[in-house]
């Protein structure tokens, strides 16, 4: 199946999770999905059936609060069943509401404070580099997560280290908690700041699977240093509501109404839409 | 042209210079295990391991937030980081410790240096005396505070057989051999160092001492203390602090750190559940240090063995 319309089908598994959990953060997780599915259906190299062999690419959800995406992109490959993500969020049930390795070992690390992440995912790519497993490790950050001095850190380490197996993804939607970048604390420029802490920077629209497959081609060529790929892209891709506002960040609850308005603009029709709400 | 500077304190038998020779005369027979500094190498021991193990050393730079979580990915490709910083700095990077290697449960062993009064004149700023509390309360943290260098040096080794996520002081100054040959360190196991009936004295790490010192003193005026070494804080010995209850009129816990969460909260904490005799606590009263000799300062703060001589007497006029 076209990657598009898996993509679309991650978007409503996800909105759905949210709907049933009764909480989440649907805004950042709808302009992430693309490029995660992207990953693990294209580019990273893994076994589905035996996903903890140590020679594997590794993928860490530094913005975890963005959980359901990598939840349902899990569940479209295979890692775990799609008959467990209306679990997110419940009492019991191994889907946190942020990642976390100790519930569902296969997510790497356990994140929810924003910046942890992404220095776990320099650890594992130190770690792998050291151990000469020529496997990858690919880290996403929000954007409002940059604001966190720790990312500063983590990108001092990781040019200065060299590690050319990792590549961190921004999902640049432009907005975080409360408000624009912008209007928050700015993050311009931004292309420049990397580049200034030794990274190969790769500019994007993260929507675009053809971008986002030869930005990861091109960064599997670079030596000496890590790539970092700054991937424009929309809150709340592809329900116009949410596009555009910060008001859908989260954490917060869709409504039946909220939750059949998007998913009829993702391409539900109303019959699905009714078993959706009933599962 | 001159020669360079000795660095203060880079030298000698103290806690962080024993943990840091032990871990490198070890470290062949663990090929895992990886040094995390954050630019101190000399001050933690750590150069010993650097020097032998280059490759195995890995500089983290003045950025101990990133060092405490990239701990937890090095881990997760198999290998067993051990972080070290100075305690103050292990402050800082506590919210990492406890997301990316308490909650997610990681093989990262956390070796603190510089704890307490012990670190002398640098002043408050670097003097932790709140990292047994913090460290105490992160679930699946061991927390350790061995008492001499022979302690620590067993204590090194055990740490690295033990499988999960653990914080160790060390310690700045200079340290006695206070305990024997036959020693042998257990996680989880406070030992009688001495008996006695009156009252038990519970230590750890430089204060352990200071209870034997203490001990002898008041022996002299026919007062007879049992000390213990409680160089696991966490899990807690609640079997050794139940019998020295029942078998002893009262305890008092000695500890350069705060007494507010430490080893006496921990101790306490035991007592109060199963028999709750009168207790003291001896340890910094909630406030800050300040620049001075270690000596100086455990006397002006009262962790000296005078002070602990003092509770004995305080805590017999109470029984």
């Amino acid at each position: 199946m076209d990657i598009k319309k898996i993509a679309r089908m991650v978007s409503i598994n996800s909105l759905k999770m949210i709907f049933h959990a009764e909480s989440g953060h649907p805004g950042g997780v709808l302009s992430s999905i693309d490029i995660i599915l992207f990953l693990f259906m294209k580019e990273m190299k893994y076994d589905s059936k035996d996903f903890l062999i140590k020679e594997r690419d590794r993928f860490i959800l530094s913005k975890g609060h963005c959980a359901p995406a990598l939840y349902a992109v899990a569940a479209e490959v295979g890692i775990i069943e799609k008959s467990r993500l209306n679990g997110l969020r419940k009492l019991d049930h191994e889907l946190q509401g942020h990642t976390h390795r100790g519930a569902t070992p296969w997510v790497e690390a356990s994140t929810g404070s924003l910046g942890q992440g992404f220095s776990f995912a320099i650890g594992e790519a130190k770690g792998l580099k050291m151990q000469n497993i020529d496997n990858r490790v690919y880290v996403m950050l929000g954007d409002g997560e940059l604001q966190e001095g720790e990312v500063w850190e983590g990108a001092m380490f990781a040019g200065h280290h060299h590690l050319e197996n990792l590549c961190a993804v921004i999902d640049y939607n432009k907005m975080q908690s409360d408000d624009l970048n912008e209007n928050i604390m700015g993050l311009e420029p931004l292309s420049d700041k990397w580049k200034a802490f030794n990274w190969h920077v790769i500019e994007i629209d993260g929507h675009n699977f053809d971008e986002i497959g030869k930005a990861f081609d091109k960064a599997t060529t670079i030596r000496n240093k890590p790539t970092v790929i700054i991937a424009h892209t929309i809150k709340g891709k592809g329900v116009s509501y949410m596009e555009g506002s910060p008001a859908w960040h989260g954490s917060l609850k869709l409504s039946t109404e909220d939750l059949t308005l998007a998913l009829l603009e993702l391409g539900a029709t109303e019959e699905e839409i009714n078993g959706y709400i009933n599962e | 042209m001159s020669k360079a500077p000795v660095l203060l304190g880079s030298s000698g038998d103290s806690l962080r210079e024993a943990c840091g020779k032990e871990l490198t005369k070890i470290a062949p027979d663990y090929p895992n295990v990886v040094v995390l500094d954050a630019d101190i190498a000399g001050g933690t021991g750590m150069h010993h391991f650097r020097k032998t193990f280059p490759d195995r050393f890995i500089q983290c730079g003045i950025a101990e937030q990133n060092m405490m979580a990239m701990a937890g990915g090095l881990a997760a490709t198999g290998l067993i980081p051990v972080v070290t910083t100075f305690a103050v700095f292990m402050l800082r990077s506590i919210e990492q410790a406890r997301l990316s290697i308490g909650y997610a449960d990681m093989n990262v062993k956390i070796v603190a240096s510089h704890p307490g009064l012990d670190v002398g004149p640098d002043g408050a700023s670097a003097q932790c005396l709140e990292d047994l509390a913090c460290y105490r309360s992160i679930p699946n943290m061991v927390v350790l505070s061995p008492c001499d260098p022979l302690e620590i040096e067993q204590a090194t080794k055990a740490i690295l057989d033990y499988e999960g996520p653990v914080y160790m002081r060390t310690g700045r100054s200079d340290a006695q051999r206070i305990l024997g040959e036959d020693y042998q360190f257990e996680i989880g196991k406070a030992k009688i160092l001495k008996n006695g009936s009156d009252i038990t004295i519970m230590g750890c790490g430089v204060t352990t001492g200071r209870a034997l010192e203490a001990a002898k003193i008041l022996e002299m005026d026919g007062i007879s203390v049992r000390i213990v070494n409680m160089s696991t804080i966490k899990p807690i010995d609640s079997a050794m602090v139940i019998k020295c209850a029942n078998e002893t009129k009262g305890i008092i816990t000695v500890e350069d750190h705060n007494i507010l969460g430490g080893l006496g909260s921990a101790v306490a904490e035991v007592l109060v559940q199963h028999n709750p005799v009168p207790m003291e606590f001896v340890g910094v009263r909630d406030s800050f240090g300040e620049s001075g000799e270690p000596n100086e300062l455990a006397k002006k703060y009262g962790i000296d063995y005078k002070a602990i001589i003092k509770s004995v007497h305080q805590l017999l006029e109470r029984i």
